[in-house]
C-alpha cells in the first residue's frame, strides 16, 4: 500500500484499485478543532478535483476535493459522532471515504510522502 | 476645633484584596443573571386576572391538558432579566465596534427621528396608493440617490439584505441568459477566493456552478488565473467580485476584468458590501458593473447586528434593467405608482423578491443619512473611513503584520505572522474583550493566515482610535512575546473563555430542569 498527497492537503492510500481518502495532519492542524464532517455516501462518483466532503472547524468550513476520479464504496460514518477523530488521527482512523479508483494513471500525478513534506515546508 | 467623627469617608483607600468570587455571583454593579427558566417558575405570574368564565372548547378535544411548564415571572423580574442581559450586550452605542467587513458605523439619531414620523411609521403596505404618495415619493427619491451615486440606470429596491440583493442580481443575470437562450449552457460563475461566503452560495442557489479564482500576492484577483478561466467562454455566465475586496484593497484591474467578462459573453456582479469605502468617489457604473447590491445597513448607517433589519437595494445596468423584479415605483402626471404585475412595461421582470416593496423604515433612515450629509458629506464619509483604516494600519504595522503591502481602503488586515508559537488570533481577540472592545473579525478572509480584519468606519475620532490602538499594541506585544496568560482571556468579562469546540461538537440546545434529588440536596 502506498500513500499519495495533493497540494490541497488530501491523502489517498492506494491498495489495488481501492483508495482510502482523508485530510493530512498538516491540514488538520491548520484547521484547528474539527467540529463537523460530512462524508460522501457509497455509490457517488467524482472526477478529480470535485468537492467530495465538507470539514468544519471552529475557524472555517472547507471543502475536501477528490484526489482522483472514482466511485465511493464506503464513507466513514464514525466521523459524524466523533469529528475529533480527524484531529486525533487524521491519517488513520480519521479517514473520510474509500473509493474505487477509475483511472490508476491519475494517482501517479500526485505527490509521494517526501515530496509532500517538502511542499508543506515551502508554505 | 471640634472634630467631626461621624459620616463616611469620601476618598477611597487602597486595598490589594480584589474579590474574584462574590457570594452573590454578581460583580460590582453588574448583576448575576440566570436563565429565564431559573429565574421564573410555572406557578408564578406577573398579572392577576380572573379565570375566564364559560370558555367553549373549539379544538374538538385536542386542547392541551397538561401545563406547558413555561416559567412565569413577576413584572420586576421580567424587566430586570432583560435589563441585565442588555447590560452584557456590546453595541455600537456603547463603544468602538471594529468588526471588519460589517461596517458597524454609528446610527444617527436624526435617522431614527425621521423613521418615527407617523406618516412613515404608521402606514400599511396594503393601503391604497393614493394615501401613501409621500412614502412612494421617498422610495423614488432614495432610488434616484442610489442610481446617481452608482452611475447605474435602474435599481431594484425590494431586497431585504445584502445576500438577498446578491440573489436579486444573480436572478436578473439568469433571466437575461434565459432571454438570450443561453441559460442552459452558460452555467459557470467565477468567484475570487477572498469572496464573502454568500457569493458562491448565491450562485449555487441560482443554479450556477462556482469556479474559484486565485488571489495574487497583492491580495487581488490573480489576472493570469482569471484569463486562464476564460480560455473557454461559451459556458461563462459571469463573475462575482467585491470591490474594494474583503482584504480591504481596491481591485485595480477591475476595468480590464469587466471588459474581459463582457467579451466572454458574461455579466459582472459586484458585491457592494464595501461601497462605503468608495461612495461619492467612484461610480460602479463607470467600471462596467452590471449589478451591485448596496447594504443600506452598512454604507448608509441604518442599524444592524441585532439592532434592525437589513436592506439591500440592487442597482442594474441597461443590460439587466428590463429583468428587474416587481414591485417598483414609477411617476406620471397622476402621481406615484407601484408597478405590481408582471405585464406591460414589467413583462420581462424575473419575478418578485418579497411580498411588498422592501424595508420602508430603512429607506427613511438611509435617505435621512444622505440628505443630512449631502453629496460632499458622503464623499467625506468614504474618505474618513479610508483615512481611519490607514491610521490603524500605520499605528500597528510595527507590532503586527499587515497582510499586504501598501495603503488599504476602509479596513486594515493583519496576519498572525507576528505572534509567538502557541498564541493565536483568537487569543488576541479574547484579550481585546478584557480591554473593553468587541473583537475584530477573525479568520476571515480565508486567504490570509489567522486573519484579523479591523474596520473603524468614519464614526471614530482620532482619540478613540488611539485608545484602541494603544490597547491592541499592548496585546500584540504580549502575543509576540508568547504571554501564555492570553490563552485564558477574557478574565474580566461576564463570561470567561468558552469551550467553542465542545459547544459546536455537543451543543446543548434545550434547558432541562434539575433532577428533584439535586434540588433536595441543596
Amino acid at each position: 500500500m502506498s500513500t499519495y498527497y495533493t497540494e490541497d492537503h488530501e491523502w489517498i492510500a492506494v491498495e489495488g484499485d481501492i483508495g482510502t481518502v482523508g485530510i493530512t495532519k498538516y491540514a488538520a492542524e491548520q484547521l484547528g478543532d474539527v467540529v463537523f464532517v460530512e462524508v460522501p455516501e457509497a455509490g457517488i462518483t467524482f472526477t478529480k478535483g470535485d468537492d467530495m466532503a465538507v470539514v468544519e472547524s471552529v475557524k472555517a468550513a472547507s471543502d475536501v476535493y477528490a484526489p482522483v476520479a472514482g466511485e465511493v464504496v464506503e464513507g466513514n460514518g464514525d466521523l459524524a459522532d466523533a469529528p475529533q477523530t480527524v484531529n486525533e488521527d487524521p491519517e488513520g482512523k480519521g479517514w473520510f471515504c474509500k473509493i474505487k479508483i477509475s483511472d490508476a494513471a491519475e494517482v501517479s500525478t500526485l505527490m509521494d510522502a517526501s515530496a509532500y513534506k517538502a511542499f508543506c515546508e515551502g508554505l | 476645633m471640634g472634630m467631626q467623627t461621624i459620616g463616611r469617608p469620601t476618598a477611597p483607600f487602597a486595598s490589594d484584596a480584589i474579590a474574584n468570587d462574590t457570594i452573590s455571583g454578581s460583580r460590582g454593579l453588574l448583576q448575576h443573571e440566570g436563565l429565564i427558566f431559573e429565574v421564573g417558575s410555572p406557578d408564578k405570574t406577573g398579572v392577576d386576572l380572573p379565570k375566564p368564565k364559560g370558555r367553549t372548547d373549539r379544538l374538538g378535544g385536542v386542547a392541551r391538558k397538561v401545563d406547558t411548564g413555561l416559567p412565569g415571572l413577576t413584572e420586576p423580574e421580567a424587566v430586570r432579566h432583560y435589563m441585565r442581559l442588555s447590560q452584557r450586550n456590546y453595541a455600537i452605542d456603547l463603544g468602538f465596534f471594529p468588526l471588519g467587513s460589517c461596517t458597524m458605523k454609528h446610527n444617527p439619531r436624526l435617522n431614527e427621528k425621521a423613521a418615527r414620523l407617523p406618516g412613515f411609521a404608521d402606514i400599511h403596505p396594503m393601503q391604497p396608493q393614493s394615501t401613501v404618495q409621500g412614502a412612494l415619493a421617498l422610495i423614488d427619491e432614495l432610488a434616484t440617490w442610489l442610481k446617481t451615486l452608482t452611475g447605474m440606470p435602474a435599481v431594484a429596491m425590494s431586497p431585504k439584505a445584502g445576500a438577498h440583493g446578491e440573489l436579486c442580481g444573480m436572478l436578473a443575470i439568469r433571466q437575461a441568459l434565459i432571454a438570450r437562450g443561453e441559460a442552459g449552457t452558460r452555467k459557470r460563475v467565477l468567484v475570487p477566493a477572498s469572496a464573502h461566503g454568500t457569493n458562491p452560495a448565491t450562485a449555487i442557489q441560482c443554479g450556477f456552478i462556482v469556479d474559484e479564482i486565485k488571489a495574487d500576492a497583492r491580495g487581488r484577483v490573480d489576472m493570469d488565473d482569471f484569463k486562464r478561466k476564460l480560455e473557454h467562454t461559451d459556458d461563462v455566465a459571469g463573475i462575482m467580485l467585491t470591490n474594494p475586496n474583503t482584504c480591504g484593497l481596491f481591485e485595480t484591474d477591475i476595468k480590464e476584468i469587466a471588459d474581459l467578462i463582457h467579451d466572454a459573453g458574461g455579466y459582472f456582479y459586484c458585491d457592494g458590501a464595501n461601497f462605503n469605502a468608495i461612495v461619492g468617489r467612484v461610480r460602479p457604473g463607470d467600471l462596467g458593473i452590471d449589478a451591485m447590491h448596496i447594504n443600506l445597513h452598512k454604507t448608509f448607517s441604518t442599524p444592524h447586528g441585532g439592532g434592525g433589519p437589513g436592506s439591500g437595494p440592487t442597482v442594474l445596468s441597461d443590460a439587466l434593467a428590463p429583468f428587474a423584479p416587481v414591485p417598483y415605483v414609477t411617476y406620471d402626471n397622476d402621481g406615484y405608482h407601484l408597478i405590481e404585475q408582471i405585464e406591460g412595461e414589467a413583462s420581462d421582470a424575473f419575478g418578485r423578491m418579497v411580498a411588498f416593496h422592501g424595508q420602508m423604515g430603512m429607506f427613511v433612515r438611509a435617505l435621512a443619512y444622505m440628505l443630512s450629509h449631502g453629496a460632499d458629506g458622503l464623499k467625506q464619509v468614504a474618505e474618513d473611513a479610508v483615512l481611519n483604516a490607514n491610521y490603524v494600519q500605520a499605528r500597528l504595522k510595527n507590532v503586527m503584520t499587515p497582510a499586504f503591502d501598501g495603503f488599504c481602503m476602509h479596513e486594515a488586515l493583519f496576519s498572525d505572522a507576528f505572534t509567538a508559537d502557541g498564541i493565536e488570533t483568537i487569543d488576541i481577540a479574547k484579550a481585546l474583550i478584557d480591554e473593553g472592545y468587541h473583537p475584530m473579525t477573525m479568520y476571515f478572509p480565508l486567504v490570509v493566515h489567522g486573519a484579523m480584519l479591523i474596520e473603524p468606519t468614519e464614526t471614530e475620532s482620532k482619540q478613540e482610535l488611539d485608545r484602541f490602538c494603544d490597547a491592541l499594541e499592548g496585546i500584540a506585544k504580549r502575543a509576540a512575546a508568547g504571554d501564555e496568560a492570553m490563552k485564558g482571556a477574557p478574565y474580566l468579562a461576564p463570561m470567561k473563555r468558552l469551550d467553542e469546540t465542545l459547544a459546536a461538537r455537543k451543543p446543548v440546545l434545550k434547558w432541562t430542569p434539575p433532577a428533584p434529588e439535586a434540588i433536595a440536596a441543596e
